[in-house]
């Protein structure tokens, strides 16, 4: 027993003391300097600072040059992996593609067939011009939502012409100057259109609120309009052509209110394109 | 003469190869984060030191490995001095078994290697835990220690073959 634990203290004593070949310090003093760096180190002290920082500009610099090779690595990993992707996700569109193409000539044909019925019940076809006009202004006052856009009578703008911003609604020329014209947007209080809500083809007015949504008024069906309904003109007086996207159902459960949220965000208009729709002949 | 020249610089090289390993692993910090591997990681240079310093202590000087340490402790940020501390341990642990061992296995090695790393894990925990004020997820350092125990059955061998096949045939040649 008494052997066992002596070559237990020789081994460890050994392990601790004995300098290797070309080793300049033992095991035991490396071990305290360690400690003496952490217990100096904690306290802040002045030259292992020093030490510290002298440390971090050569391991910082060096660090860069050594981690080429991994960051090389990585890098190509990073390369691949994206090609992987892009593969993929080619596919995937590759595949949506052709579905794409399918509707497109559903379409087509729906287009052709719309246009064959029209012509039996007489009804006309629409013709657009389009101005694009840049906005001038839109520091409207609290209570009058509008902008003021660069085009006038000079650019053929006349009263009542759609303004959209790209595929979408925006409202409606109400003022025209021989350079100018002021565009009454939706949101304006004094705005009412005819709409539909898409699905269950709902007909009411969308009215503005002074603020940033519309709401819808005057139905009657107000319990079929569900949430994320699509609202398009309705083309009903003959204002605005029928099924232009405006914006989106946003049903609050908590108000009674039946909110639109626009698609266009009208603080943020820059260019519109200012629209007149003409009864075009069936041929 | 320039043959004669680059065999030297070669025969430098593979004999200092431990060394260069060791502080490219201190300063690059392996962590193959880019792999997304969210449960994996190992310490490359517990395995390094231990091998060495109970299979060829002289080919890893304790005051590189001091050095090795203090350059680690400024990659990961830790107090300066506590991965030296933790490296030396490792080396005194590698050192004893070098010392009571008459017959070598590497099952052996590998269970006290293991017994070694849990417990200077367990003091890098308590230390950076309970000293420092640093927090560390126990489940990372389980893990950690896990993979690290695991790969030095591989690094293990590949340091044998390395050493067998190039090292000594070198020195031979």
């Amino acid at each position: 027993m008494e052997t066992s634990r002596d070559d237990f203290v020789i081994a460890l004593r050994s392990a601790f003391l004995k300098k290797g070949i070309q080793q300049r310090f033992s095991l035991l003093s490396l071990i305290f300097f360690s400690i003496i760096f952490l217990i100096l180190g904690s306290f802040n002290f002045k030259i292992i600072n020093y030490v510290k920082i002298g440390i971090k500009e050569i391991v910082y610099r060096s660090s860069f040059i050594v981690s080429i090779p991994e960051n090389l690595l990585k890098d190509s990993y990073l390369t691949i992996q994206n090609h992987k992707k892009l593969y993929n996700e080619n596919e995937k569109i590759k595949s949506e593609l052709e579905i794409l193409k399918a509707k497109d000539l559903l379409n087509e044909f729906i287009i052709l067939e719309n246009q064959r019925l029209k012509n039996i019940v007489d009804d006309y076809l629409v013709k657009s011009d389009t101005i694009i006009a840049k906005v001038l202004t839109d520091k409207g006052s609290p209570f009058l939502r509008s902008v003021i856009i660069n085009k006038g009578s000079k650019h053929k703008i006349n009263l009542g012409m759609v303004v959209m911003d790209g595929e979408y609604l925006v409202g409606k020329v109400v003022e025209v100057n021989y350079l100018s014209s002021r565009v009454l947007l939706l949101s304006d209080l004094n705005s009412k259109i005819p709409v539909i809500v898409e699905p269950n083809t709902i007909f009411s007015i969308l009215s503005g609120t002074g603020k940033d949504y519309g709401i819808i008024q005057y139905s009657k069906k107000y319990e079929d309009i569900k949430n994320e309904s699509v609202i398009y003109t309705s083309g009903a007086g003959n204002l605005f052509k029928a099924g232009i996207p405006i914006g989106r159902m946003n049903i609050n459960n908590l108000s009674d209110e039946k909110k639109v949220e626009f698609f266009s965000d009208f603080s943020q208009l820059k260019f519109v394109k200012v629209v007149s729709f003409k009864k075009s002949d069936i041929k | 003469m320039t043959g004669l020249r680059n065999k030297n610089f070669i025969k430098i090289i593979l004999s200092k190869a431990p060394v260069i390993l060791l502080f490219i692993s201190v300063l690059n910090d392996y962590d193959f984060n880019y792999l997304s591997l969210k449960y994996f990681s190992f310490n490359f240079s517990y395995i390094l030191i231990f091998y060495y310093s109970l299979k060829k202590s002289e080919s890893l000087g304790y005051t590189y490995i001091f050095i090795a340490g203090l350059f680690n402790d400024v990659v990961t940020g830790t107090p300066i001095g506590l991965s030296s501390l933790i490296y030396l341990i490792l080396c005194v642990a590698a050192s004893y078994l070098r010392n009571i061992t008459l017959r070598p296995s590497l099952l052996k090695d590998c269970i006290f290697f293991l017994v070694t790393i849990l417990i200077i894990n367990s003091l890098l925990f308590l230390s950076l835990n309970f000293i420092f004020n640093y927090e560390l997820s126990y489940f990372d350092q389980i893990i950690n220690i896990t993979f690290t125990f695991l790969f030095y059955f591989l690094f293990s061998n590949l340091f044998d073959f390395f050493e067998s096949h190039f090292v000594r045939n070198n020195n031979a040649g």
